[in-house]
Formats: structure tokens, C-alpha cells, sequence
């Protein structure tokens, strides 16, 4: 790691933690350094920096350091580390405020699988109020450009009767599309 | 009777097929009626709340506001995911000001009336327990089971509000035992199975789906029991996967625990959707004489 001036990134990062305090409604200045969310996390083999690793350098301000980690798109949302943490921090949803602000900062190198499922996820459910599992598949694959990615499930699927060919469209979907909309629009995206 | 809002969330119609035909079919023999919530729509799962957080309260609120017109106190969400964002709506909607934010996006405001209960819990209460003691006619006995729970039914307890440890769960371990059945003591009962990273990092979800069954075939299980069909479409059509990278051989059936007591109360494999599952359960209907 190359040399780095801790105070100045305080100073200059503060405004961030102050940021992922308040978006994420955890005081991440309580805690601790048990590291008890990095002993339960089952993650963290292929995690670059542990649960704990990421409190504490959210604390030392070391924001580009953690948007750019690979830990917060490995991160399975399982809870285990909310569960078990002494200071009562949902560290689970810190993780979920991280991966919004790596996006608005620009930091997405790392989660495009991520970033790419979750679009494509959501977009069916907009379209349709439901998900649509098949086109799901189909769309992400043409996205990432990995074209025969668990295309060995699909037919398994078919023949039990568990993949349908076309997505049910819910009747509430202007209702749903509103959501969609206004959503993004406070988010001021 | 016990009277129930259901919301079957996306998998049950598909990946999840058999959770719904033997969640349906055990309720009619037990005597708890379930009322699909009109017009549901997804609750967006992992990918909202990932990516908006007022988005991720706002899809499930509208289930809960249309379970409101139904003639029900409850309603239940038999997969752990969709269970786990509706327990989010009602802990952060106490909040009145974000209550207030999200109900301006519907159409028909969420107001708490319908309360939340786990799907475990509905046949894990007491008084259920003892309706389904009465009526097992096939007893699972000499079955050996491994109750999955997976991480989000029981996690975190601040939300999901259901009375059961959430490191060494008994909920389905109770049912199992009324059913006959012996449930192992095993460690991974509560292990994060990484469906959700099964589209981007499936090296990395394969490896905990080999830890799981590992586990689970070393503690002597003739099968796991699970009860979230996310988690048990991970470990079941994913087996193949695992075996060929790991160089084993579990062939661990992964039946639904609402499959299991279909069995005991004596109904039809057939009905229970056994035949939908990816690993034969042969080696378990034969053992509990359902085959
Ligand atoms: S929620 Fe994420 S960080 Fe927490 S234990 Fe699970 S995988 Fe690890
Ligand atoms: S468990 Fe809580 S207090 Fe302990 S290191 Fe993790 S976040 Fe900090
Ligand atoms: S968690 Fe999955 S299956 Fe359950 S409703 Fe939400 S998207 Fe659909």
C-alpha cells in the first residue's frame, strides 16, 4: 500500500462517513473492532477487506479505499454479522448503503455482475409487476455477454413444469411503474 | 380455523413450484385456509433493497395495503426472502414520517393492520403441533433430517420478530419430531447458501452450497429440510454443479418441510410435487414406505 496521510483524509472525508451515517441510520462510530461480523461473515474468503476492516476504515475515512473494495459486492445481504453484532449495527445495512454510494460515485468496476442482475432483476418487475425468471436469465446473459451462463438448467426447468415461458403481468403495473419512477426521482437520479 | 392473507412470491409459480402445491395441500388437510393477496407484486428482493432503499419498502408496503381488504389479521410469505423485506416494512414503517413518504407512492395506503407471521410459525405453534400429531397417519420414523433454515428466516431477530434462536433454530426441528422424523444437531442450520450470488459469483456459491451439504452428509442426514425456495433450489439443482467440482457425490435430496409433513399426513407424493425435485427423494419415500 502506498504511503497515506490519515489526518487529511479525515478531514477531507468526513462529510462522507457523516453521509453513510445518515443514509444508512447506523452509527458506525460505535464500533467496537470485536470483529465478530467477520467471524460469522461467510463471505470473506473471497472478500478483500473483512466486515470489521470496512467499519474501521469508514471511520478513518478511507472512502475511495472502501467504495472500491470487492467485499462490498461479495457481500450476500445473510444478515449473520447485524445478528451477532455487540454494538447493535446493522452492519448488513451499511453494506447496502455502500454499494449505493459506490454507484453514485462512480465505482462500479467491481459489482458489474452485481449491478447488471440487479437491473435487469428489477427491470422485469417494473415491466411487469412480477418477476420474470426466464427472461431474467436470458437478458442477463445478453448483458454480461456470457451467452450460455446456467443455460444447462434451462431445459431441467422446462420439463419439471418450473420456468415459464412468458412473464404474468400484474393489473396494478401503472401503480407499479409509479414506484419505479418517483423512487428514482428522489434519489435524484 | 386459522385464516391466513398468502403471498406466494415469485418462486412459488416457478423454481418453487412443489413449496405451493404441498403448502396447499397440507393446508386443506389441516384445516388452514389461505387467501392469496389480490394483484401481488414482487417485493423486488435483494436487487431493491441493494439499490433503492425507499424502493425496496415501497414494493412490499403495497402487498401488505392490498393483504388489508382481504378478512385476515396475518398474512405469511412462505419464501425467507420475501418474508424478510415485508418484516422490513413493518419494523421501519413505525416510523411516521417514512410511512408517510412511502404510502404517497401507493395507491392504497399501508396502515399495519394485517400483522406479519412466519410461515414456520403457522404450523410450529403449539396448537398447530397438536393438530398435526393427530393426524399423521405415515410416520417419518427412522428418517434423518437436516433442518435448513437458511440465513434469512430467523435473521436479523430485531426484524423479523419471530420468537425462535436465530443461531440454533427449533421451529422445524419441532415439526420434524412430531412428524417422527429425528432431526440432527448440525452447525449449518442457519449458513447463508449464497443463492443470491448464483447469477454473479457462482464460484463462490458453489462452495458454500458444498459446505452446506458437506455438513449435512456428514452429520448422517438422509436429506435437508428446507423452507425458503431460493435456498432449496440453490442446494437441489445445483448439486450437479457442486458434485462435478468437488469430485463428490452427495445425491442429497432436498425436499420442503411442508413436503414432509404432506407425507406424514398420509397424502399422495404426487400431490406434494415430489417429482419436482432435481435429486431424487426416492431413497426418502422408500424409507418412510411412501414408495
Ligand atoms: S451480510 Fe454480508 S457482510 Fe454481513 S455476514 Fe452476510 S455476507 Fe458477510
Ligand atoms: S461486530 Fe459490530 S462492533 Fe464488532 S467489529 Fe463488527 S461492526 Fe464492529
Ligand atoms: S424474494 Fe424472490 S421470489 Fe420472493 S417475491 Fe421477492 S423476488 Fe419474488
Amino acid at each position: 500500500m502506498s504511503e497515506f496521510n490519515l489526518s487529511q483524509a479525515l478531514e477531507t472525508n468526513r462529510s462522507f462517513v457523516d453521509k453513510v451515517i445518515a443514509e444508512s441510520g447506523q452509527d458506525i462510530r460505535q464500533c467496537y473492532q470485536c470483529a465478530k461480523c467477520s467471524g460469522g461473515c461467510p463471505g470473506t474468503f473471497a472478500m478483500d477487506y473483512l466486515p470489521n476492516q470496512i467499519m474501521r476504515m469508514l471511520m478513518l475515512g478511507m472512502k475511495e479505499e472502501v467504495l472500491k473494495s470487492q467485499t462490498i459486492w461479495v457481500c450476500m445481504a445473510c444478515n449473520t454479522c447485524t445478528t451477532r453484532c455487540i454494538r447493535d449495527i446493522d452492519v448488513a445495512r451499511v453494506m447496502d448503503t455502500l454499494r449505493q454510494e459506490a454507484v453514485k460515485h462512480g465505482y462500479t468496476e467491481k459489482g458489474r455482475l452485481v449491478l447488471i442482475f440487479n437491473d435487469v432483476f428489477l427491470g422485469t418487475v417494473r415491466s411487469y409487476g412480477r418477476l420474470f425468471e426466464a427472461g431474467l436469465l436470458m437478458m442477463n446473459n445478453m448483458r454480461t455477454g456470457n451467452l450460455m451462463k446456467d443455460m444447462q438448467f434451462g431445459l431441467p426447468m422446462m420439463l419439471k413444469g418450473k420456468a415459464k415461458p412468458f412473464p404474468h403481468r400484474i393489473k396494478g403495473r401503472k401503480e407499479i411503474r409509479k414506484i419505479f419512477e418517483e423512487t428514482r426521482r428522489r434519489e435524484g437520479k | 380455523m386459522a385464516k391466513y392473507a398468502f403471498y406466494p412470491g415469485c418462486s412459488l409459480e416457478t423454481g418453487g413450484i412443489e413449496y405451493g402445491m404441498s403448502s396447499h395441500a397440507v393446508a386443506e388437510a389441516l384445516g388452514i385456509e389461505f387467501l392469496e393477496v389480490p394483484d401481488w407484486n414482487c417485493c423486488g428482493a435483494s436487487s431493491a433493497h441493494m439499490t433503492d432503499h425507499l424502493l425496496s419498502l415501497a414494493l412490499p408496503a403495497r402487498v401488505l395495503a392490498l393483504a388489508e381488504t382481504l378478512p385476515v389479521n396475518e398474512m405469511v410469505a412462505p419464501c425467507a426472502a420475501c418474508h424478510q423485506r415485508f418484516a422490513a416494512v413493518e419494523y421501519e414503517l413505525q416510523n411516521e414520517d417514512l410511512r408517510r413518504k412511502v404510502n404517497s407512492l401507493l395507491e392504497r395506503p399501508y396502515t399495519g393492520k394485517v400483522r406479519l407471521r412466519s410461515y414456520l410459525d403457522v404450523f410450529a405453534n403449539p396448537a398447530t403441533l397438536e393438530e398435526i400429531r393427530k393426524k399423521v397417519k405415515r410416520s417419518l420414523k427412522g428418517l434423518k433430517v437436516a433442518c435448513y433454515y437458511g440465513c434469512l428466516f430467523v435473521k436479523p431477530p430485531k426484524l423479523v420478530n419471530f420468537v425462535d434462536d436465530p443461531e440454533n433454530p427449533q421451529a422445524m426441528d419441532n415439526i420434524m419430531r412430531v412428524l417422527g422424523a429425528e432431526p440432527l444437531p448440525w452447525p449449518y442450520k442457519t449458513e447463508c447458501c449464497g443463492a443470491s450470488l448464483g447469477m454473479t459469483r457462482e464460484d463462490a456459491c458453489t462452495k458454500l452450497c458444498n459446505d452446506i451439504l458437506k455438513i449435512a452428509k456428514d452429520s448422517g442426514a438422509d436429506c435437508i429440510v428446507a423452507a425458503c425456495p431460493l435456498c432449496q433450489q440453490n442446494l437441489d439443482m445445483r448439486q450437479i454443479t457442486v458434485e462435478k467440482k468437488y469430485g463428490t457425490q452427495y445425491r442429497m435430496p432436498i425436499p420442503f418441510f411442508t413436503q414432509l409433513i404432506g407425507l406424514a399426513l398420509g397424502l399422495d407424493p404426487k400431490v406434494l410435487g415430489f417429482k419436482k425435485l432435481f435429486v431424487d427423494p426416492v431413497m426418502v419415500l422408500r424409507k418412510v414406505g411412501a414408495a
